[in-house]
């Protein structure tokens, strides 16, 4: 079972008590963008074979949205993080590398 | 290659069965192929098939990282229905399931269709309006399927259980000509035929790379070297990202877990596919007797073909309310599948950015019922470079126009 800690309220938390809910660093397409920039917004997804960044709310608890880097192969988690932050935190990256020297960083 | 007969049989009982050719060879990659299928499963095999039969083109080469048939459909619960909402989909679906039919035959090798009917159940009055209009869509596409009364439900399926506390049977959505077929033999059936005709089926050889020129493919390479193409067709399913990153391009796909599980052989007693996509399981049973039985998917991104345990026990626990008998059945396997998830559910049969690429992908949770159909459009599309009528609609276009097939809803419970 997936088990991930709630950076807010600091519970680890079953997967049963998580919502899974995308990749995470989206970057919203606006009034005035392209139909082409709506489109990788809306449905294009990195859904790599490695390192993913993701969104999840911790439904049964506090249920507030956090964000978390999971590997999609070893199900290996490397951290979670709080959802206000546009990119990947420092942190976050230093403890991936750590496992991973050769990840090259979001594609 | 020497047909399969019931005179073959006799013939090879007389000489202690001594006679039987190999079904398909183990080919070393040729340098150049005029077409590069990336995927022996049901939908790369298919293509591959008719591409030689209704476009002669038989310099080709299906490349699989593993064993053929050992991805999604191997790993399927195998129903085959076409009683969807949407034009697009109800022409292709039920091109598959006719094209079922006569499989056996047009393969030569027994693919077991059973065409015993499958029940799809409404369990809330909000089902019942969504599959009589499902109903009245099919009468107008042609596809033959009746709304049908908790009592003819029970009639059906003796062992249902069609007043639950919870969600009481009111009805369901009946299509007879559905059913199940052999999953294997399926894959087995056209990589046999297309070694026929002459073409190679490379097993235990993943695509690692795609190479490109000038906007246009060039070749692959692989783990048992470089391989030149004239068309390369990536059908892989769940890996369809992979595969598309190394083309240079993005797809709208996601990949994730989906599970089944087979119970211990008992006697028979449900001679139809039962569906229940409110309480979210399925079940039928297969000639050995076992209760074949799915769920739904996993929530998050998945490659590892195992999936989440508490999805098996919410199954179980919709199962056993649906038929109280299966309460003390034993399971005997369970397993995963990486499936590749489209936002609206339907599958993407597409040209790509990168000239003479080709995708077929985006059939989720419900692709083994389509490998004809699919196969067959995915086929003209590789050879003629541009849709036939059946895939039109199916462009990856789709997403960036807003034209949506959507099919949430006849696809409401992983199949
Ligand atoms: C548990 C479960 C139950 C299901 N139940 C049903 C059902 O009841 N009815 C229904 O209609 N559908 C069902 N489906 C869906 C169905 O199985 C799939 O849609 C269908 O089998 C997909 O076939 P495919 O040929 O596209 O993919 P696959 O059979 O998965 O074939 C893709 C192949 O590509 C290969 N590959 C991947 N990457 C590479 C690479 N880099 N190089 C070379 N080869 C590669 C893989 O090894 C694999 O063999 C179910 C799926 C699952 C998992
Ligand atoms: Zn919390």
């Amino acid at each position: 079972m997936l088990i991930l800690t709630c950076p807010y309220c600091g519970v680890e938390a079953d997967e049963t008590e998580l919502a899974p809910g995308g990749e995470a660093h989206l970057k919203r397409a606006t009034v005035g963008d392209s139909d082409e920039a709506f489109e990788a917004y809306l449905f294009d997804r990195a859904n790599p074979k490695g390192v993913h960044f993701e969104r999840w709310r911790h439904a049964y608890g506090c249920g507030k949205w956090f964000l978390a880097a999971r590997h999609t192969v070893t199900l290996e988690v490397y951290g979670t993080y709080k959802a206000q932050t546009p990119e990947p935190t420092k942190e976050i990256v230093a403890a991936i590398k750590k496992r991973l020297p050769e990840w090259e960083g979001r594609g | 290659m020497k047909r399969y007969s019931a005179f073959a049989i006799a013939r090879e009982a007389l000489r202690y069965h001594t006679g039987w050719e190999r079904a398909w060879g183990n080919p070393e990659p040729k340098k150049r192929y005029d077409v590069v299928i990336v995927g022996a499963g049901g939908h790369g095999l298919a293509t591959a098939f008719y591409l030689g039969k209704n476009f002669g083109i038989t310099n080709v080469a299906v490349i699989e990282k593993g064993w053929l048939g050992g991805g999604n459909t191997g790993r399927n619960t195998t129903i085959i229905r076409s009683n969807y909402l949407q034009d697009p989909s109800a022409a292709i679906y039920e091109k598959s399931r006719s094209l079922y039919e006569t499989m056996s035959q047009d393969v030569n090798m027994n693919v077991m269709f059973s065409p015993r009917g499958v029940i799809m159940l409404a369990q809330t009055h909000h089902e019942v309006r969504g599959y009589e209009r499902t109903a009245h869509a099919n009468a107008l596409q042609g596809v033959d399927t009746t709304f049908i009364g908790p009592e003819k439900v029970k009639e059906l399926v003796p062992i249902i259980n069609i007043d639950g506390p919870r969600y009481p049977v009111l009805g369901g959505l009946w299509q007879p000509r559905g059913g199940t077929a052999r999953h294997d033999a399926v894959a087995w059936g056209y990589a046999r035929a297309c070694a026929g005709m002459g073409m190679d089926i490379i097993q235990n050889c993943a695509v690692q790379g795609v190479e490109t020129e000038g906007g246009q493919v060039k070749a692959v390479n692989t783990t048992k070297g470089r391989i030149e193409c004239g068309k390369l067709a990536l059908v892989v399913a769940g890996h369809s990202s992979d595969l598309a990153e190394m083309a240079g391009f993005r797809l709208p796909i996601e990949s994730v877990a989906l599970q089944a599980l087979v119970s211990e052989p008992i006697k028979p007693c449900m001679d139809v596919v039962v569906m229940a996509n409110t309480v979210h399981g399925y079940m039928s049973q297969s000639d050995k007797g076992e209760m074949v039985i799915g769920g739904g998917t996993d929530g998050f991104n998945n490659y590892t073909q195992r999936g989440s345990f508490h999805h098996i026990e919410e199954t179980v626990r919709a199962l056993v309310e649906t038929f109280p008998m299966i309460s003390r059945l034993k399971m005997l396997r369970q397993w995963g599948g990486i499936v590749d998830m489209t936002g609206d559910r339907s599958p993407i049969i597409s040209k790509t950015p990168v000239g003479n690429i080709f995708v077929n992908c985006g059939w989720g949770t419900g692709g083994f019922k389509a490998i004809p159909g699919s196969g067959w459009a995915m086929a003209e599309l590789v050879a003629k470079g541009e849709p036939g009528p059946l895939a039109a609609e199916f462009g990856v276009d789709r997403f960036r126009e807003g034209r949506f097939i959507d099919e949430s809803v006849a696809a409401g419970v992983a199949h």
